[in-house]
Parts: C-alpha cells; structure tokens; sequence
C-alpha cells in the first residue's frame, strides 16, 4: 500500500485531469470518507500514473511527428519506403505488455484484497480490525425506488437514511425487491448490484463522522432519479442511542407494512421503524416476504428432491402458500432426502449465472 | 514487401490487367456464404442451449424432464431425422449423376421423413401442453419449448424449401442454379440434423438420466 | 362495446391516445418532420423523379449505390440522434434544486434510451457498412459484392427498422429501458407499453440487416479479389472490415437471440429474463454484454482501416509495420470475445473471475497501443500533407489515447467498483465512440467522397466542421469525466447539488459547438454540391496507393473495365510507378447483376409486421408474415438476375471518360 501512495502523491499533479479542483465535496470519489474508498482512490492514481508512463510520451511524440514531418518541412528526412524496423517494432510490443503485466499484477492484488465479499482486516492504514468487535450487520434492499435498511441486531429498519458508527466494520447484505440497482455511497465504498432474489455483501467502513449521499447507480425506471440515501457517520454511543429509540418508539414494520412500503413510489423522506421481525431480510431474498408467496428456496429444494412436482402425489402444484405450508414442505421434503433444510439460495448466488 | 519497387520502363498492360478472361464464376461464393449463415444460425443455437443450460434445473415447483420425457418416442424422432439426413444424401448422389426423376424422389421421401418428425414434435408438444407443462410454467419449461420449438421451425422451414426446390427441379431440370440451391439446401438439412444430435443429448438424454 | 371490439381487434391497442398531441415538443417535431417529408415528396414529383429514385436508387444493386444510401442515412439519424443528446444536456444543464428541468422521467428517460440506440445501430453501423460497402469491393479490384441483392435487402431491411424507431417518436412511446433494454425494466410487468416492443422489432429487423450484410462483406473478401492479391497483400482497411465483419457474424446471433427470447418474455408470457418461476434477468446481461463489448471493436477496427490507409496516403509513405498492423487486428477481433464481464464487475461475480476479465481487458490495449505506434511510425520520416482526412488522423490520435486511457483504468475492478455507471464511464466511451469511431467516420468520408461523387469537399466548410467536432468534444466531455469522479452516476434528470451545475452548463456549451460542426457538415456538403465545378478532381486527386484510385471518379458501374492484376500491397502505387497504363481497346463484355426491388419490397413488408405486432394487430400480423413468405418464395423463381454490359458501351463509356481528361 505504501507504494500505492507514493505514485497517489506524484500523480496529483497529472495534468490530464483537473484532480485538484474537485477537492471539497462530500460525495467525492477522490475524496472519501472511508477506508475502502480511499483504497480503491489510491488504486485510481495508481493506475493512471502506470498509464501515464506511456500516454504522455505517445501524445509527445504526436505532435513533434506532425510538426516535424509537415510537408513544408524541406529539412526534415523523407523515406517513402521506410515501412519495418524489427527493433522498433520490439519496442512497440513490448513497452505496452510491460505496463500492462505491472498494471495487471495490482488489478490481480486489488481485486482479491478490496473484492466486496471479503470481510475486512483493518478499519484504515495501520488500525487492524479489533477481532473482538463483530462487524455491524446492515441489510440494504433496493424497492421501487427507495432504500429500505434493516438493522436485525438492533431490531431497527429505516427508509433513505442509513446511520453508521464511525470506524466499525460493517457487513451489508444487499438484496432488491424487483429492479436491479446498485447500492453506492461513493465516500464510504464502491458499489454493488442489488438483485431480486439474489444476496450480495459488501464489506466497509466509515472513519469520518459527517453527512453525505448514496443513491442507486443503476438505472431502474421512473424514480431512479430520486433513489437518494442520506449517509450518516456518527460515534458508536450517538448510533446506540438513535437506534434504541427507535426500537422503543418507533411504527413497526409489519408485514402489513412492508407490502404497503414494497409498492412503487418516488422522492420518499426518510421514514423509521422498529423490526417486530428479524427474519424479514431472508424471507425477502426468498421473496416471500409478503403473504401468499412461496419461498423460492422452497421451490428449488424440491425441485433438486422430486425433480419436478412440488407435491409428491404427482399432481399440479399449489402455486400460492404461506410461509408456514412452505415451511411443512420444506421439512418433508428433507426429511425424505434425510438432509437439513437448505439455507435460502444466498451468498455469491450471483457468481453462478454471472460467471 | 520491405523492398523497393524499381522504377523501370513502362510494363506492358497485360502484366497489370486481365485483358483475356473474366474469372468471377459465383458459385463458390454462394457455397462459403450460405456456410457462414449457417454458422451465425449455429450461434443462435448456441445461445439457446447456453440459455437451457442456465435455467434448465429452474422448474419452479413445475415437472422436471423425469416426469416429462417419453424417451421411445424422442427416439423415434431422431431416427425419423437421421433417415432424412440418409436420404437427402441419396438425393445428392443422384443429383451429381444427373438424375432428375430419382433427385425428385429421394428429395420426396426426405420431406415426408422430415415432415415426420414434426408431426411426432407436434403430438409431444400438445401432451406436454395438456399436462400443464407449459412455455409459461417454468423457466426450464421456456428454455425447452425455445430450443426445440427453433429447431422444429428450421425443419419446417426446410419442408418448404424442400417443396419450392422439388417445383423448381420440375420446371428446370437440375440445372446449375438448382444444383447450388439444392447443395445449400443439403447443407442447411444436415446441419439441423447436427443441432437435433446436441437437443437429443443434452435435453433429453442427460435431462432424463439426471 | 361491440365497436370497441372491432377496434381492437383491427388496431390492437393502438388507439388515439396513442397519438402525443398533448406534448408540445413532440407536436412540435412531428409538424417539423411531416412539413419537411411533405416537400421533398412533393419535390421529387413535381421533378418527375420517382420513376429515377426507383429505377437508379431504390431497387439498385450496386455497392456504390448501396454505400451511398448507408452513408446517407447514417447522416440523417445522426441529426435525429444529435438532436435527443441536446435536448439531455439541456436538461442535464438547467435542472438543479428547485428546477425540476424541462423534461419529465417519462420523455427523458425515452430520450437517453433512443440516443444510445439510435446513435449506435442507426449512425454507427450504417456509416461503417456503408464506407466498408462502397470501399471495400474497389479496393480488392472487384466489380460488386458477392450477394449484390442481400446487399440491397441488408440495406433496406435496416431503413426498415430506423423507420420503425422513428415512427415510435409519434405514435406511441419508445423504450424507457436503456440502449439496450436491460430487464428487469423492461419486461411486461415493469413496461406494459410499446416502448420496449418498438426497440425489440426495430433491432431484431434491422439486426437481421446487419448480419447478411456482414456475411456478404466476409465472402467478397474471401472469394473476390483480384488476381495477385493474397491475403497478406490486402489493404489494411479490407483487413479490418474482414475482421470486423467476422466478428458481427459471430455477436449478433447472440444478440438475436436475446432479443428473441425478451419477445417471448413479452408476446407469450414465457419466464427466461422475469424475477419469478425461475427467470434470471442476469442472464438477459450476459446475453446482450456478450454482444456488445465486441459490437465496440465491430465498430473502431475499419475505423482503424480508414486511419491507416489515410496516414499512408497522406505521409506519401508505405504503412510502417504492416503484418505486425494484421495481427494487431486479428488479435484484438479474437480477444474482444472474451471480455464482456468487465460491464458488471459489480455484480458480484468474485475476485478471480473479476482479475480474468479485467486482465482480458487490458490485454486488448497492447495490440491497440500498437497500432497507434505504426500510425505514428507511418507519419515519422513522411511528407505529411495536411489536408482535411490528416488532421482528422492527428485528432483521433490525440484524442483516443485518452480514452483509450480511461477504458484500462475502468478494466481494473475495485477502481470500476467506484467508477462503474458513472458519468466518467460515459465520458470513456464518447471518447473512444467520438474521438474514434466518428471521427474516424469523418476522416473516411472526406478521404472517399471525391472518389463517390468527383469532386472534394468544401475545405472551408471542412476546417469549420473540424474544429467544431474537435473543440466541443473536449469542451463537452472533460467535465463530464470531471463531475464522474465526484460520484455522479449515468441516466440521472435532475440533481440536488449545485456545484455540479457550472460543470454540466460547460457539457451543454460543448454539446452546442458540436453542433456547429454538424450543420458546417451539412453545409460543406451543400457547398461542395454548388461548388462542384470548382472542385471537381480526377481518379486520384489524393496521390492513392490502392486500387480504389486506378479508376476514374465516380467509378463507371463496373468499376474496372478490366480486372488489376496486383504486384504490390499498395497495388496503384505500385502501377503508378512503374508506369502501368490500363489497355485503351480490346474491351469485353461485363457481366453485371441486375436491379431488383425485391429489397425494398421485402423490407416494406417487414416494417408493416414489425408495427402490426408492436400494437397487437393478430391479422396485419399474419397477413404480412404469409406475405413475406409467398414474395420470397415467388423471388426465387426468377432465374433472370444478371446481365452483360455490351463490349462497346464499356468501349464508349471508357473512351468517354479518356477524352474527358480523367484518370
């Protein structure tokens, strides 16, 4: 990392990109408020100081080739059947593979290291994440275009207003109820897709108590525009004391609730609830949050038991249940396999069909 | 190609100019282009097996391929595409010879064999359909009925080219035009055969082993 | 009730509140439209041209023709296209706070979909088929294409599928799903309406287009050359169009594909890209991506070709490194495959499979990088004259490397984490699209539009169009990149912080100067058009080394009147300085392909089945298909298609042309 920042602090005065003037803004990607942002800024100059090495000479070159060789120019050597030079060609080869092994080496090592489903190891340079303090768990769902956050360990859930304890790892699970989105705070971290019935993690942490904005980053129909979050670092005794009051006083977020909050709408303040539920997140991965759904890890256990029907007797299948059928099913189902039930499909379920 | 061109004194045209005879026969072209449309409609295939392949275990609480498959009969099936494979090759055979009348009737017997199979993809199809497996019910239930179903339209496609050719070789003779669509045509004929060999194995077969 | 019934199941859902005469900006563009559509078919008959427009144009087979119609529908929809991307930027500049902009969600999001479509396969493609269509066969010594009516239907059938986008501007709503019509978006429960339904049938007929085309060009190459010209000896530019046209061959089934199976999602309900039953919208983006990282290289490898061949010709130099040029070229067609994941390293696909195809990405930067080093290696000891084409050549090499740049930067995955679907990945790819792909497109056109028509271009007009091009690029795009690094995502019609407004204010500045070079386009057409006298020139007024210069301009319909025999790569060159002379008698007759109108036909009723299934009308529906079918089948029983040109008409055409003072 030490390297990373030696070329950050030779880049700043690249002269391609005005970098300088954008210093001050909250939402800043090259000026960030958490330690995996800073990290994934630090890689940005240093992948542009390695192309740099190459560009700036190339554009040099340009120019003084056009100038020198302009037809007026008597002086200048002409050649007309100058057309190979296996040195120079050499060159041309292999000054970009060169740059492009080193710049592939930190991709390699960047990617592993700041790949948003490994669980972090430090808050920021030199501070190691205490292994006595569990990461915060936060479950992001992206609706039709708001976003709800659910604090399961606090029993708190809120609309467009995520708070975050300043240098406490965080553990987002990230899901979306029908568009695909992608959950961005550019100070806090890069982003990731939120999917209906897929879980995504991103693992991060927030050093700079302060305000700033997170919205969707993939468009998503009509309310995209107004898919804003407000970004709230505050200290971990203010962050105890906001969510316990709003575990005592705030609406609950019943399932009654949910599928009121689940229907499209745009430009949402934000709104709190106390969680009566922890297991709403799951059930909304499995999508069957709301009553009379039935849970897709249901449907895909029985589908690998039976290889079809989802009841055994051969018959057309009962296509709305409630969750407590679904959960009679699912216990039969293994019971016949003689395997526990299946965790709901979650984790890199992505990575299946994407990769 | 370094070197440089000495500069001589002037060359005679036909050193640069073909001043005998026109070469641009076309045919060859025909058979190279309709080759490579056919490996662009081989990539389409590719794409809906890729697509079966991603969903084809999704059945979403609806039948699997165990409950659904009657293997005799998609057996039956292939054979009935094989033979045509056969006898469209005894058509070309006798095309080569400059049999008309015998080209006509192996051509026949390779529609009526193709036509076969329809039919038998039609019969499984309405099963399927009156079980309530249907396009709709499952995303392996859409991927099985697009694969399959695509394949089924380029066997009709074929049936009617089949016919077009069979009124064309009456009108004139195997002549060359005829001779190059009926090549085509071979190729398209077999190449549906190929696709069906991939269906049979990965659909069927491997979807009723699993 | 009963009257309604029969309205539905004539008209389907079509209906007239169908009809936009409620808002204003498109009442405004549609009375516009129609006055200027009404006076130029009321000129061409007034002109008694219409038996002239059929007889020489519309039912033409002849790749000159054929290339100059692309060309000039490329041209048109850039204005439609040019057009959507004002009206975003004028609501990009004024909508801050309080001001909620000019354009709601529902036209603004329409607006960015039909910019990013159209822009691509209505200006990109039909400009690049149609240089590759009337370069290409003149420059491997050819006197038509291989399948000169597939060309004609290629053509039509796309013009078919441009008509549709536009007829979506006024009678119902274009797509609202992006360019490329991301589900879930676009699927029926989110997108009931025509919109995406108009971008399917107008892309799939369009696509169909595309890919006979791309056949067409890959067997002309393979199978047409003339006598002498190996593979190794081809210009750079049949080069490029041979590799980008393969690779047309082998992403747009894919893209077919897709599409066709978001249609069946659509039209009867299936579940392949839907949340539920067992659908994965996922896979709709593997699908399109697959497409669509090698549709870029589909686009910039002939554009590479038209670079190459201008550098050359206007360094008075043979091509530096010509083979290393070749296998730059075939590299980068094979690597463009394998790289399509690097448009969702968001998506979570894990940090191996994120490295691979970030590293894939990359990789294509070294044969790209050595590309701009032959060109520069190519000018280096030349006698570089400074005509409109060159400098095109010194602005893309500028201005690409940068985005060229930007694009490695975005390969790197955590650096996309934070850079993925913001305004600096559009600012990346309007600087490869622009400062490759368009003004690459420019430079190809002034280079060859003497050789089409027989005199140059304006070069006032030119210089205006240029420096409009050049300088409103940069002027637009760098705050763009700019307000991307402050987290500014795509596709967004209203912002809430106002120090961002100074920069989109510039972007919309820009925009406007860009304009200007448009229009001074226009107008050096125009100009040139009036002008012609003055400007007119011989067979080779640029000093050429390929063959397209052996002949007069514009070339007589069968180009050469007897086939080259090639020595050399930069064949004339080559004649040229040895003195080769074409024979002046001892013509023979030609055999040509004759005009049809099966093209124009076939591609009519494919309009007509692509509208009567985007409103629902069964019958029009069917109707049209059997039709389709019947004219195809009925097209195959004409065995008359080609003719001979007399000996002495090529005899007196040539003649005539000698006499003339030309080549």
């Amino acid at each position: 990392m030490r390297d990373l920042r030696f070329h950050a602090a030779r880049l700043r005065l690249a002269p391609i990109l005005p970098l300088g003037l954008l210093a001050g803004c909250q939402r800043d990607v090259l000026n960030p408020a958490g330690d995996v942002a800073l990290q994934q800024r630090d890689l940005i100059y240093t992948a542009t100081g390695l192309m740099l090495l190459i560009i700036v000479p190339v554009m040099v070159l340009i120019v003084v080739f056009a100038w020198r060789y302009r037809s007026s120019n008597r002086d200048a050597t002409y050649a007309p059947d100058f057309d190979h030079s296996t040195a120079l060609e050499l060159v041309i080869w292999s000054v970009p593979l060169l740059i492009i092994i080193a710049l592939g080496a930190v991709t390699w090592s960047s990617t592993h290291l700041l790949d948003p489903f490994r669980p972090l190891d430090r808050i920021a340079a030199g501070r190691p994440v205490d292994p006595k303090v569990a990461p915060l768990r936060v479950q992001v769902v992206a609706m039709d275009w708001k976003w709800l956050f659910i604090y399961p360990d606090q029993g708190v859930a809120t609309v467009n207003d995520l708070v975050l304890p300043v240098d406490r790892p965080v553990r987002f699970d990230i899901t979306s109820t029908n568009m695909m989105n992608t959950f961005y705070a550019p100070t806090l971290a890069g982003m990731i897709y939120a999917m209906p019935g897929m879980q995504s993690s991103l693992h991060a942490v927030l050093n700079k108590p302060g305000i700033y904005e997170g919205f969707s980053a993939n468009y998503s129909g009509s309310g995209f525009t107004d898919m804003r979050f407000r970004l709230r670092g505050v200290d971990q005794v203010e962050f105890d004391r906001w969510a316990g009051g709003l575990r005592r006083g705030a609406r609950p977020l019943t399932t009654a609730a949910y599928v009121a909050l689940e229907r499209p709408s745009e430009k949402v303040a934000p709104t709190y609830f106390s969680l009566p539920d922890r297991g709403l997140f799951p059930r909304i991965v499995d999508r069957c949050a709301a009553p009379g759904q039935t849970c897709a890890s249901a449907i895909m256990a029985a589908d690998r038991l039976t290889d079809g029907w989802l009841s055994p007797d051969g018959g057309p299948p009962p296509l709305c249940k409630t969750p407590s059928e679904v959960g009679k099913d699912q216990a039969a189902a293994s019971r016949q396999a003689g395997r526990p039930p299946e965790a709901p499909a979650a984790g890199r379920a992505a990575s299946t069909v994407a990769g | 190609m370094a070197n440089a061109h000495p500069i001589s004194e002037p060359s005679p045209a036909s050193a640069f100019y073909v001043t005998e005879e026109e070469h641009h026969g076309s045919g060859g072209g025909t058979l190279l282009g309709f080759w490579i449309y056919l490996m662009s409609d081989a990539l389409i295939f590719a794409t809906l097996f890729a697509t079966y392949g991603v969903v084809s275990t999704n059945y979403a609480g609806g039948p699997g391929p165990r409950q659904l498959f009657e293997l005799p009969l998609v057996a039956v099936n292939t054979a009935m595409l094989l033979l045509s494979s056969i006898t469209y090759g005894m058509a070309m055979i006798d095309m080569e010879a400059g049999r008309k009348r015998a080209t006509q009737i192996w051509l026949a017997i390779t529609a009526l064999f193709g036509a076969a199979f329809i039919a038998i993809e039609l019969y499984e199809f309405s099963n399927l359909i009156a079980e309530g497996a249907t396009p709709q019910r499952s995303a392996f239930l859409s991927a099985f009925f697009t694969l399959v179903g695509t394949h089924g339209l380029h066997v009709t496609f074929g049936l009617i080219w089949i016919a077009v050719m069979l009124v064309q070789v009456a009108q004139r003779g195997l002549v060359p035009e005829n001779r190059r669509r009926l090549v085509c045509l071979g190729m398209f004929w077999h190449l549906l055969d190929v696709v069906w060999i991939g269906v049979f194995t990965f659909v069927y077969l491997l979807g009723a082993l699993r | 009730m009963f009257e309604q019934s029969i309205w539905k199941t004539v008209f389907g859902r079509l209906t007239w509140e169908s009809f936009p005469i409620h808002e204003p900006i498109l009442l405004g563009t549609f009375i516009v439209v129609a006055l200027l559509g009404a006076a130029t078919l009321g000129a061409v008959t007034w002109f008694r041209l219409w038996g002239w427009l059929w007889r020489e144009w519309l039912t033409s087979v002849d790749h000159k023709k054929i290339g100059i119609m692309y060309m000039i529908l490329g041209i048109i929809m850039l204005l439609r296209g040019f057009a959507d991307a004002l009206m975003m930027r004028a609501q990009q500049a004024i909508a801050f706070g309080a001001n909620q902009g000019y354009l709601p969600a529902h036209h603004y999001d329409q607006i960015f979909t039909a910019h990013g479509t159209i822009m691509i396969f209505f200006v990109a493609i039909p400009l690049i088929v149609g240089l590759v269509n009337y370069v290409m066969p003149l420059q491997i010594g050819a006197r038509d294409v291989a399948f000169p009516f597939l060309n004609s239907l290629s053509f039509w059938l796309t013009v078919a599928g441009a008509i549709l986008v536009m007829i979506s501007l006024f009678v119902g709503e274009f797509s609202r799903a992006g360019w490329l019509n991301y589900v879930p978006v676009a699927n029926l429960e989110n997108s009931p309406d025509t919109g995406p339904d108009y971008y399917l049938w107008a892309l799939q007929i369009a696509g169909v287009g595309t890919t006979l085309s791309a056949i067409n060009m890959v067997t002309t190459i393979i199978k047409m050359r003339a006598p002498g010209m190996s593979m190794m000896k081809m210009p750079v530019f049949c080069w490029t169009a041979l590799c980008s046209n393969v690779l047309a061959i082998a992403i747009f089934p894919v893209l077919t594909g897709a599409f066709a199976l978001l249609m069946l999602d659509r039209y009867v309900h299936t579940n392949f890209f839907t949340n539920d039953l067992g659908g994965s919208p996922m896979m709709y983006w593997n699908l399109v991506w697959i497409w669509g990282h090698p549709e870029v290289y589909v686009l910039v490898l002939p554009v590479f070709g038209i670079f190459s061949e201008i550098t050359s010709t206007f360094s008075g130099k043979r091509l530096f490194g010509y083979s290393s040029m070749v296998y730059a070229t075939v590299v980068i067609t094979i690597l463009s495959y394998l790289v399509w994941l690097h448009h969702f390293f968001t998506m979570g696909s894990g940090a191996s499979v994120n490295s691979f195809f970030g590293i894939a990405t990359m990789v294509i930067s070294i044969p790209t990088g050595a590309k701009i080093f032959n060109w520069l290696f190519t000018m280096y000891r030349g006698r570089i004259r400074f005509e409109l084409p060159m400098m095109w050549v010194v602005a893309f090499m500028l201005t690409f490397v940068v985005g060229g740049m930007t694009g490695v930067l975005l390969a790197v995955p955590p650096a996309d984490f934070v850079l993925h679907n913001s305004l600096f990945l559009v600012a990346h790819f309007h600087n490869v699209i622009i400062g490759g792909v368009v003004f690459g497109l420019f430079a190809g056109m002034t280079y060859w539009f003497p050789k089409a028509f027989g005199f140059k271009l304006d070069p006032f007009w030119g210089k205006v169009s240029f420096w409009g091009w050049v300088i409103g690029y940069w002027v637009a795009w760098t705050p763009i990149y700019v307000v991307g690094l402050m987290g500014t995502t795509r596709r967004v019609r209203h912002f809430d912080d106002p120090t961002l407004q100074p920069w989109f204010m510039v972007a919309a500045i820009g925009a406007v100067i860009i304009l200007v070079g448009i229009l001074a386009f226009v107008i050096q057409i125009a100009v040139s058009i009036k002008n012609r006298d003055k400007l007119r020139v011989t067979g080779d007024p640029w000093d050429g080394r390929t063959l397209e210069w052996a002949i007069p301009s514009p070339p007589p319909s069968y180009n050469f009147a007897f086939t080259p025999v090639v020595h050399d790569l930069d064949a004339w060159d080559d004649m040229k300085a040895r003195g080769a002379r074409a024979p002046a008698g001892g013509f023979k007759a030609i055999h040509m392909p004759r005009n049809t109108g099966a093209g124009v036909i076939m591609s009519a009723i494919a309009l007509v089945l692509g509208f009567a299934m985007i409103w629902y009308m069964w019958w029009l529906a069917a109707l049209s298909l059997a039709v389709l079918l019947i004219y195809s089948i009925a097209h195959t029983f004409n065995y008359d298609r080609d003719f001979f040109i007399p000996a002495d008409d090529v005899a007196r055409e040539e003649q005539a042309r000698l006499a003339g003072g030309e080549a």
